[in-house]
Order: structure tokens, then sequence, then C-alpha cells
């Protein structure tokens, strides 16, 4: 397919927690297991779990933060787990990140100007005469006024430095934008602020977005199609319109019951999920949620549950789903 | 009234100035009512829990109105005094279950700690409320676990053992400062569901400060919203929900991205931030950021005033302008 940007192929990433005497791993975290799917030119693609569930590693081992253990992530038909350090940072502009706290990532002691400029400067776009013009114009984009470049910033509030942080993913003139949860370190009147900001932005440059939240209903503003991880598995693939109204599996049903909802005449049923999120260095035995899960069925406990499509575009791995089980329970 | 809070001003002497940082807010909380006070960063909100709590670190100061606790004024209480009612009849538990436990101590020493200063309980009387306690609130095999220190346990496991430790001498009132905020979406709604339903038990009462509407919407029963130290509107919950009257409530519950929204569409933004609180707007705090800001707003603060049973400080309910705003 030729409007396909990004494919991820069975992408693992597995962090060696202890070794032994000999440096042999004898304890590993397996943040990112076995993930594949694929993002379109011009979608944005949210990616949801909780804490600890890899969409973070997932959306680093992108940006070349982290290398992958193993797997494959297709750019534009490249295979970037291929190249060596020196081939592969020459796609780093073309995959820009946003990240999620902007107190602590931007340098205290650089002006946002130089902040903004640094990409520019670092890949060469411009002759150094141009950098301030274009650094003026990306000041304008994300809303900034271009008296603000030389000021540092401790002088500006955290709407304002998500805004410059914007700014510098988007100087490299990137293709695709991960946004590793853009808006959660922000007052709710901010938040929508930036929000809207991402989504004209994409529409204006033509981006593609990996946008990575806890809350099901922030990126159910933002995302085209969405993706829920739980312990370093993809659980559910779908598009957004589908996954909100047909979530197929349980783990997706209990998170989006757990959002509280802005109407308090409403009382729902609510699936609330009993004990929490198991280690990933020793996670569960089959499927990963089973041990939290209300439908929970003996094969569970020993087979991992296949992605499979179950309808047109949407995806999910659970074994209710399966052709022997669906016929077998009825 | 459990717990009633008349013209309370907390100011924070900086070098650069006086921050108001509670400006003259008044509100009661009956027993067993859960009341809510919304706000984003900056609106006061964690320093009026901390002002009743009498917790309050310099530059912090309480400079004017009274905490009546059972009619009995706070702020006129020695140190020692109030020792004896924080964490017997009024507790707190706090946003952070990371860094407010002891990290060198077990589980049980710390609530051991607590019971044992307001109760007349001998060592091991205390240790099987201990467990007692870290079994109501759901916290599997509480004899073993008892024993962990806390960075054995998981951020959800944590804010538990902070609100066993909080209920263990059964307070009146429990002050709740954002004891969702750190958590993920599935402990939350653990954690609320347990705060609901210890509230039914224990009839205690439940100051929660929040910014997150939706957390009120599921907990609360009164709502209080803050903007710069001050009360803008003060209703029941379904009334605020149902018919948000002032301009910063409607702009609040605007602007957040909705589940069960189908359309889509761009969210609805409040305009600009909130004011440096060295350099407040002059009038009403909110004017410089509100769609419906009348000449007046920008020269005079508004009185909070009740009308239909919301409280609101806003001109637009003022009889005198009353008139206009149903004109619209």
């Amino acid at each position: 397919m030729s409007d396909t940007l990004v494919e991820i192929q069975n992408l693992s990433k597995h962090f060696t927690v202890e070794t032994n005497f000999f440096g042999k791993p004898t304890s590993v975290l397996k943040a990112v297991e076995d993930v594949s799917f694929t993002i379109q030119k011009g979608e944005a693609f949210g990616l949801v779990g909780e804490s600890g569930c890899g969409k973070t590693t997932l959306g680093k081992m992108l940006v070349n933060l982290y290398r992958p253990s193993s797997g494959k992530i297709l750019y534009d038909e490249t295979d970037l787990t291929a190249l060596n350090e020196k081939e592969r940072r020459k796609y780093c502009k073309d995959i820009q990140l946003i990240f999620q706290d902007p107190y602590a990532s931007l340098n205290p002691r650089m002006t946002v100007g130089d902040i903004i400029a640094e990409p520019i400067r670092i890949n060469h776009l411009l002759p150094e005469g141009k950098v301030e013009d274009r650094v003026i114009e990306l000041l304008n984009c994300v809303g900034l006024a271009q008296h603000q470049r030389n000021r540092f910033p401790y002088e500006f509030s955290g709407g304002q430095r998500q805004r410059v942080g914007i700014a510098r993913a988007l100087a490299a003139n990137p293709k695709l934008i991960v946004c590793d949860e853009p808006v959660s370190a922000l007052d709710v009147s901010i938040q929508a602020q930036v929000l809207n900001l991402l989504d004209d932005l994409k529409d204006e440059f033509g981006l593609t977005y990996l946008f990575i939240a806890h809350g099901l209903n922030v990126v159910k503003h933002i995302s085209d199609r969405v993706g829920v991880m739980y312990l370093g598995k993809m659980m559910e693939i779908a598009p957004k319109k589908e996954l909100y109204s047909n979530a197929l599996h349980p783990y997706t049903k209990a998170l989006l019951s757990a959002i509280p909802l802005i109407d308090p005449t409403k009382k729902k049923e609510r699936i609330i999920l009993q004990g929490e999120v198991p280690s990933p260095i020793n996670p569960p035995s089959g499927c990963r949620f089973c041990t939290r899960c209300s439908r929970v069925m003996d094969i569970c406990h020993q087979v991992t549950p296949e992605l499979k499509e179950i309808m047109p575009g949407h995806y999910t791995a659970c074994h209710l789903y399966d052709e022997q089980n669906t016929s077998g329970q009825q | 009234m459990l717990l009633e809070v008349n013209h309370l001003k907390t100011d924070f002497k900086l070098k650069k100035g006086i921050v108001h940082a509670v400006n003259d807010v008044s509100f009661g909380i009956e027993k067993g009512e859960i009341l809510a006070i919304v706000g984003e960063s900056g609106s006061g909100k964690s320093v009026t829990s901390l002002s009743v709590m009498g917790l309050l670190q310099e530059p912090g100061k309480v400079v004017d109105g009274e905490i009546l606790y059972k009619g009995e004024d706070l702020l006129k209480k020695s140190e020692k005094e109030l020792q004896k009612i924080r964490g017997d009849q009024i507790s707190m538990i706090f946003q952070e279950p990371m860094t407010s436990l002891n990290p060198v101590y077990r589980i049980k020493d710390q609530i051991i700690e607590s019971i044992m200063t307001h109760m007349k309980l001998s060592r091991k009387e205390a240790l099987a409320r201990t467990v007692e306690m870290l079994k109501t609130v759901g916290i599997p095999s509480p004899g073993q676990r008892a024993n962990d220190y806390p960075h054995q346990m998981s951020g959800g496991m944590r804010q538990r053992v902070m609100i066993a430790m909080a209920l263990a001498c059964n307070p009146e009132l429990l002050i709740a400062d954002e004891p969702t905020t750190a958590l993920d979406v599935t402990i939350q709604a653990q954690i609320l569901e347990l705060l609901y339903s210890l509230r039914e038990r224990f009839n205690m009462a439940v100051l929660l400060i929040t910014h997150d509407l939706g957390v009120v919407a599921e907990a609360a029963d009164r709502v209080i919203v803050m903007y710069c130290g001050q009360i803008m509107e003060e209703a029941d919950v379904k009334s605020l929900f149902s018919n948000p009257m002032h301009p910063y409530t409607l702009g609040l519950l605007n602007s957040i991205p909705r589940i069960e929204d189908e359309s889509g569409e761009r969210l609805y933004m409040i305009k600009g931030m909130v004011p440096n609180p060295l350099h407040m707007p002059q009038g009403c705090p909110f004017s410089d950021r509100c769609d419906r800001c009348m000449e007046r707003c920008t020269l005079e603060m508004p009185e909070l005033k009740e009308v239909g049973g919301h409280k609101v400080r806003c001109f637009l309910y003022n009889q005198e302008a009353g008139k206009e705003a149903d004109d619209r």
C-alpha cells in the first residue's frame, strides 16, 4: 500500500533488569511485546493504555530514542531497524516528538528562539541567515508572539511551553509527529487550546500523528483510529467510532466505563476492574489481561490470543472471539 | 453544620508583593456530605484545604476569617490542640501517594503511629485495627501487606494505604486533595468507588479538591468552582452540570473532550490564561478571558449572589444587568 506511512511489524523492546555474574540477563522487563500496526498518511493514530503498558516505549522506538529488541519499523517502505546509526539519523527529522512534560523538556538555559532553531541548525535545513525568519514563522504558527523568542522557558506558562515544544517539533518539517501525552500536564482550559492547535496544524501541514494518551476521551477527540495497549501487548485496534460504540475486548470495555461521565444525572453501569496491572517483568502466561478479566476462560491462562480482524478494520486479541469458542458457547 | 468557613483570606507574602491565594472564601459542609472544590492550578483550592488543616507553610498565612469546626474556631487553637484534631477528627489524603508515605518505615508502623497518637489502644490492638483498616480499603492479604515498605506497593495501593491511615481514627471530616490525579483511570474508578462506599458506611463528610470535572460529577453532592482565589459559583452537583451559570463554569464544562460526544468538532476554548496572581485584573478576575465581559466587569468586583439556587459571582445575574441577560 502506498498510503501507509509507518508499518510496525512484530516490534518488541525488552529491558534487562538484572544480570548474573557473567552478564547474562536473569530478569527481563518486556515493555513492548510483539506489537504490529500501521499508520496511514495524514492519519492520527491514538494509542491508549494505563501506565506501564509500553505506549511511551513504543513512541520512543519510533523516534530512535530506543533501539527495538526485535521486529521492524517500516517507514515509507524503508526498514528503519536495519539501518546503522548514521543512516538512521537521516530519518529523525521526519519523525519528531512532542513530550509530555513541558517543564522538563525545554532546556532552561536556552532562549525559546534557540530551542526552536536547534533542529533546523542540526539538520542544516536552512542557511543561518534564514533561520530567524523561520523561527518567527513557527512561533506564529503555534500562537506565540515573535518578540517572545528571546525569552527563557521559565517565563512561560505550561500551555505556552507546550506550544514551544510543538514549534520545535514542527521546525524540521516532519511527516510524522509522535505526541506523547501532550496535554496531560496541562489545565483543562489550556488542554482544549493545545488540542485544537494540534488539530489545526495537522490540516495545515498535512501531518500524521501517533497520539499517545492514557485517557480515552482525549484520544477520541483527536484521532481517526485507536489502538489499546495493555502490558506491552496490543489488545484492540479499531476506527474511532467503532471502538467507542462497539468495543470488543473486555479491557477496552472496562477502560471506557472507568471514564467519569460529565453528567451527574447519568449513573452508568460501571465495570470496576479488580486488582492492578501485573508486573511486566513477570507477566501472566497466556493472555496478559487474564488476571483481571471478568470473562476469563481456561484457554486464556494458557494460550496468548492473536490480534485478529473480527470486523473490517476492527482487530482484537481475545479468545472470546475465536471461531471455535463462539460456536462452542452457542 | 460540621465545618463552616467564613470569609477566609490566605496571603502569601513574597518579595515581589502579596499574593491573595484565598480571597474571602466562605462555605460549609454538612455531616456526611461530599463537597467538591474545583479549579485550575493557582485557583487556591489546595491552599483552602491546607488552611483548614492548619498546615500552611511560610510564607503562607491566614490573615482573616474564621474556620469553625463544630462551632469552634480552629484558627484560635494552639498547635497542640490542633494536633489532637488532625488525624483524629479531621484527616487528609494528599495528591501524591508516592511522596506522602515515609519510605523508611513499614506501612503498619506508620498507621499504628497515627492510631496510638489519638486512641487509647495497646500496640497489639492498634495492629489489629491497622489490618482491619487495610482490609476495609480493599488491600488483598492485609496482614502480610502491612509489613511492606511503601516502595513495594503500586500507586493505587499506596493511595489505599493513605486512605486507610486517614480513616484509622474514624474522622468526621476527610479532606481529599486530588486523591486520584496521580492514578490510572481504572484505579481512579476503584478509589472513587471506595470513597463513596466509605462515606455511606461511616457517615463521614468529604471535602474533595480536584481539577477534574468528571470526578466531581461522579462523586460530589455539592460543588464550588474557584478561580484566582475566589468562589465563582456554588451549586448542588446536578444543577451545576445541567445549568451552569457563570461563564467560567460554562467554559470549563465545554472545553472537556467528552466521550459521549459524537460530533468531533473543535473544542470550545477559554481564551488566554490564568492571570499572574501578582497582577490581577481590576474588577472580576475572569474578565480578561470572558466571552460576555461587560464594561462594568473590568471596573468592579461582582459579589457572590444567590440566583436560582446557585451562588454566582457575575454581573450577568445582577438585578440591573439581569434584564439585559434575559434579553439575549
